[in-house]
C-alpha cells in the first residue's frame, strides 16, 4: 500500500514520526566513551604501576584529550544556534541530568585531564621552552606558567600530585561516562533506555572502546613514525581489552536475558524491532562482528601461541571490529530508542542525511577531527622520551 | 615566592590559574543568567511580561461570526461548523478590528485542507483522511468540496 507517510508502520504519536536525536547524538556517547576509556586505561597503568604498558600511558592521555576537545561539538551542532549553544558550558544547573553537562565536562577537562598531562610533561615542557625558538617556543613558555623549576624535588612533588589526580580522575572518568549512560537510563518513558544497567553498560563499553582506540592509535603512530612497537605492551593492552570486553559482554547479556525473561509489556515491540529494523546494527554489527568475533580472536591469542605478525594482525582486526561494534551499540541505543512508538503499536524509520547540519558528512568530519588534534598534540608533546632531535630531554 | 615553597611554586601558579578560571566561570555565568531567572520557576520571569506585551493576532470565532452571518449560515449543520474560522484563515485580529484597513486574502484550498486531512496513522482512525495521491485527481479540494460545507451530497 502506498501511504502518504513513507517509512512509518502502524500507529505512532505525531511527535514520534521524525527522530529528534540524529547520528550526532550517536557520536556523542561514542566519543565521550573513547575519552573515558582511554583515560581509565592510562590511570590503571599509573595506579597499579604496570610497567609493560608504559609506552601507551602518555599516548592514552593525549588520545583522551584529543577526543574530549571534540566531544561537545556534536552536541553543539545538534543544538544549532551557535550564538547560544555555548551556554551549555556556562549555565549548567542541577535540576536536570542533561543540564549538568557543563559541570561534568569542565571538571573533567580542566581539573583532571589537563592537570594530569601538564604535571606529567612538565619537565619536557620546561626543557623545550628553553631550547625551542620562535612561536613554538612561546607556546612552551606559556605552558611552563613562568616556572622553570625542574629540580628532582619538584618533579617528585609533581609525581605525587599527579598520582593523586589520577586517583581522583578514575571516579571522574566513571562519572563522565556513567553520566552519559544515566541520561538514557533515567528516561522513564522509554523502555529501551530505562534501566539502571545503562550507566554501567555504557561505562564498560567505554573502557572497551577506549582501550581498543589506544591500541590502534599506538600501532598506527608507531607505523607512521617507523618506530618498533613494543610487543609486550601490545600483548598486555590486548589482554586488558579482552578482560574489559568479557565484563562488558557479560553485562550486556545480563541486560538482554533479563529483558527476555521478564518480557514486560514493551517486549514484543522491542523484540520485533531487533529482528527487523535493528537486525543489521544490533545482531550482526554489535553482537556478532563487534563483540563475539573480537572476543574470540583475542581469546585465541591467549590460548595458542602465535607469531608476532599474526598477533599484530589480530589486534588490528579485533580493535577495528571493537570500535565498529561499540559505535553500533551507541547507534542501537540512541536510534533504536526512537524507532518504536511509545504506544508499542508502530515504528518509524531513521533516514540519515548527508551534507546537512546533522548529516553523515559532519559526523565523519567530527570523527576525523580528534585524529588531527592528536597529531598536533603528539608533535607538541611527544609521548615517547627518545624522540629524535630532542636529545636534551633524555 | 618564599624559598620554602620553591619546589611547589609552579603548582601554586597552576592553582591560581585554576582559581582564576573558576572565577571567570562564575562571572560569565552571572552575566549570562538573566537576573529574574528562577523568579517563578525554571525560566526567566520577565518572559511572562514579554509575552503579555505582544499584540493579540487572533480575534476568535465569535468576532468573525458577528459580521459574517452569511458564512455562519453556510456552515450550519456541516461537520466544519465547529472548526474555528482562523484555523483555516489564519490570524485575522487586525481585520476584525478594522475590516476596511486589512482585507484578508483567501486560504489556498489546494494546501490548507491537507493540514488536517492528510492521511496519517497518528490521527484517530475515525477522522476523515485522504491520500492526495489517490483522492481528488490532483485538483484543488475546493473544486469539489465547499470549504464551509465540505460534504458532497
Ligand atoms: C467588523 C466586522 C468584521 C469582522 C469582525 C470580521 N470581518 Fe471579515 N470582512 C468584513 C468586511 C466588511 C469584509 C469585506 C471587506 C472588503 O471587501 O473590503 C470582510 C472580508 C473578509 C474576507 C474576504 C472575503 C472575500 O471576498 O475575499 C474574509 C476571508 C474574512 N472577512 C474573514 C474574516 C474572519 C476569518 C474574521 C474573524 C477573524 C472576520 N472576517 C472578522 C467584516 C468583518
Ligand atoms: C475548513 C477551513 C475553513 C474554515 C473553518 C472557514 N473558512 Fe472561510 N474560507 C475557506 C476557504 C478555503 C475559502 C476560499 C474559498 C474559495 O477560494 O473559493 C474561504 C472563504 C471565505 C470567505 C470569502 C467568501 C466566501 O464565502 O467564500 C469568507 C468571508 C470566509 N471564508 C469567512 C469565514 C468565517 C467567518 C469563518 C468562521 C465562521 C470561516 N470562513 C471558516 C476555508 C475555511
Ligand atoms: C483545522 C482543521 C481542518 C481543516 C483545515 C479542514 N478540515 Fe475538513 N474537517 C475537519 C474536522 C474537525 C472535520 C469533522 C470531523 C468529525 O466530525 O469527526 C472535518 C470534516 C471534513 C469532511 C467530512 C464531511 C462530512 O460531512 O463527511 C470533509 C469532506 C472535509 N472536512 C473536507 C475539507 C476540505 C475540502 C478542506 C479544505 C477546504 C478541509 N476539510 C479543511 C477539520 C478540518
Ligand atoms: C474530484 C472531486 C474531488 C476533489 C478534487 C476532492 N475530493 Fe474529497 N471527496 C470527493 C467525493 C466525491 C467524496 C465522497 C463524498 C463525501 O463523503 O462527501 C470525498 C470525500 C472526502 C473526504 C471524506 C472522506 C471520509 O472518509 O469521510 C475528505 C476528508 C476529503 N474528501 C478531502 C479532500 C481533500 C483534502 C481534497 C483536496 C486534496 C479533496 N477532498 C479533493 C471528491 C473530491
Amino acid at each position: 500500500m502506498e501511504t502518504a507517510l513513507p517509512g512509518v508502520q502502524g500507529f505512532l504519536y505525531p511527535n514520534e514520526i521524525e527522530l529528534q536525536w540524529s547520528v550526532l547524538i550517536v557520536l556523542y556517547p561514542f566519543i565521550t566513551g573513547l575519552v573515558a576509556g582511554a583515560f581509565i586505561l592510562a590511570s590503571l597503568e599509573r595506579v597499579f604501576n604496570v610497567q609493560a604498558v608504559k609506552p601507551t600511558y602518555r599516548l592514552a592521555l593525549l588520545t583522551a584529550l584529543a577526543f574530549l576537545l571534540v566531544a561537545p561539538l556534536p552536541l553543539q551542532l545538534h543544538l544549532g544556534h551557535p550564538e547560544r549553544s555555548l551556554e551549555m558550558y556556562l549555565t549548567p544547573h542541577t535540576s536536570s541530568a542533561m543540564a549538568m553537562f557543563g559541570f561534568i565536562y569542565l571538571w573533567y577537562l580542566m581539573a583532571v585531564l589537563l592537570l594530569e598531562i601538564w604535571l606529567d610533561y612538565r619537565k619536557e615542557i620546561v626543557l623545550r621552552a628553553q631550547s625551542t625558538p620562535g612561536m613554538l617556543g612561546w607556546i612552551y613558555k606559556l605552558m611552563t606558567l613562568g616556572s622553570y623549576n625542574i629540580s628532582p624535588q619538584s618533579l617528585e612533588i609533581d609525581d605525587k600530585v599527579g598520582k593523586f589526580i589520577t586517583v581522583v580522575g578514575i571516579p571522574s572518568a566513571f562519572l563522565l561516562h556513567g553520566y552519559v549512560g544515566f541520561i538514557f537510563g533515567s528516561i522513564k518513558a522509554n523502555p529501551w533506555w530505562s534501566t539502571p544497567m545503562m550507566p554501567i553498560v555504557f561505562l564498560f563499553s567505554a573502557i572497551v572502546s577506549g582501550i581498543a582506540a589506544v591500541l590502534l592509535v599506538y600501532m598506527l603512530i608507531s607505523f607512521i613514525q617507523g618506530r618498533k612497537t613494543d610487543m609486550a605492551c601490545l600483548d598486555t593492552t590486548a589482554r586488558y581489552l579482552l578482560y574489559a570486553f568479557l565484563i562488558d559482554f557479560g553485562l550486556e547479556m545480563l541486560d538482554l536475558i533479563h529483558r527476555i525473561y521478564e518480557a514486560d509489556e514493551s517486549f514484543k515491540t522491542l523484540d520485533f524491532m531487533v529482528h527487523t529494523q535493528l537486525y543489521t546494527s544490533q545482531v550482526l554489527l554489535q553482537i556478532i562482528f563487534g563483540t563475539i568475533v573480537p572476543i574470540g580472536l583475542l581469546a585465541l591469542v591467549q590460548l595458542i601461541s602465535l607469531s608476532e605478525a599474526a598477533r599484530k594482525g589480530i589486534y588490528v582486526i579485533s580493535g577495528l571490529l571493537t570500535l565498529v561494534g561499540i559505535f553500533a551499540m551507541r547507534w542501537n541505543v540512541v536510534i533504536g530508542g526512537q524507532l518504536f512508538s511509545k504506544s508499542f503499536l508502530g515504528y518509524t524509520t531513521y533516514k540519515m542525511e548527508f551534507a546537512t547540519r546533522e548529516g553523515l558528512l559532519p559526523t565523519i568530519i567530527l570523527m576525523l577531527l580528534p585524529f588531527a588534534i592528536l597529531w598536533a598534540l603528539v608533535k607538541l608533546l611527544p609521548p615517547w622520551q627518545d624522540e629524535a632531535g630532542h636529545s636534551h630531554s633524555s | 615566592m618564599s624559598s620554602r615553597f620553591k619546589d611547589q611554586e609552579h603548582l601554586i601558579r597552576m592553582g591560581v590559574l585554576l582559581l582564576a578560571g573558576i572565577i571567570v566561570f562564575f562571572v560569565l555565568r552571572g552575566v549570562m543568567v538573566p537576573r529574574d531567572f528562577g523568579e517563578y520557576g525554571h525560566y526567566r520571569g520577565g518572559a511572562l511580561e514579554d509575552n503579555r506585551a505582544r499584540p493579540a493576532v487572533y480575534a476568535g470565532r465569535k468576532a468573525c461570526e458577528e459580521c459574517h452571518e452569511e458564512v455562519v449560515a453556510a456552515r450550519k449543520g456541516g461537520r466544519h461548523a465547529a472548526v474555528g474560522c482562523e484555523a483555516c484563515h489564519g490570524p485575522l485580529a487586525k481585520h476584525a478590528s478594522d475590516p476596511a484597513a486589512a482585507k484578508p486574502g483567501r486560504p489556498d484550498a489546494k494546501t490548507i485542507c491537507l493540514v488536517c486531512h492528510l492521511e496519517n496513522v497518528a490521527r484517530p482512525a475515525k477522522f476523515p483522511q485522504v491520500n492526495p495521491l489517490d483522492h481528488g485527481e490532483g485538483k484543488a479540494c475546493s473544486d469539489c468540496h465547499k470549504p464551509h460545507q465540505p460534504k458532497i451530497s
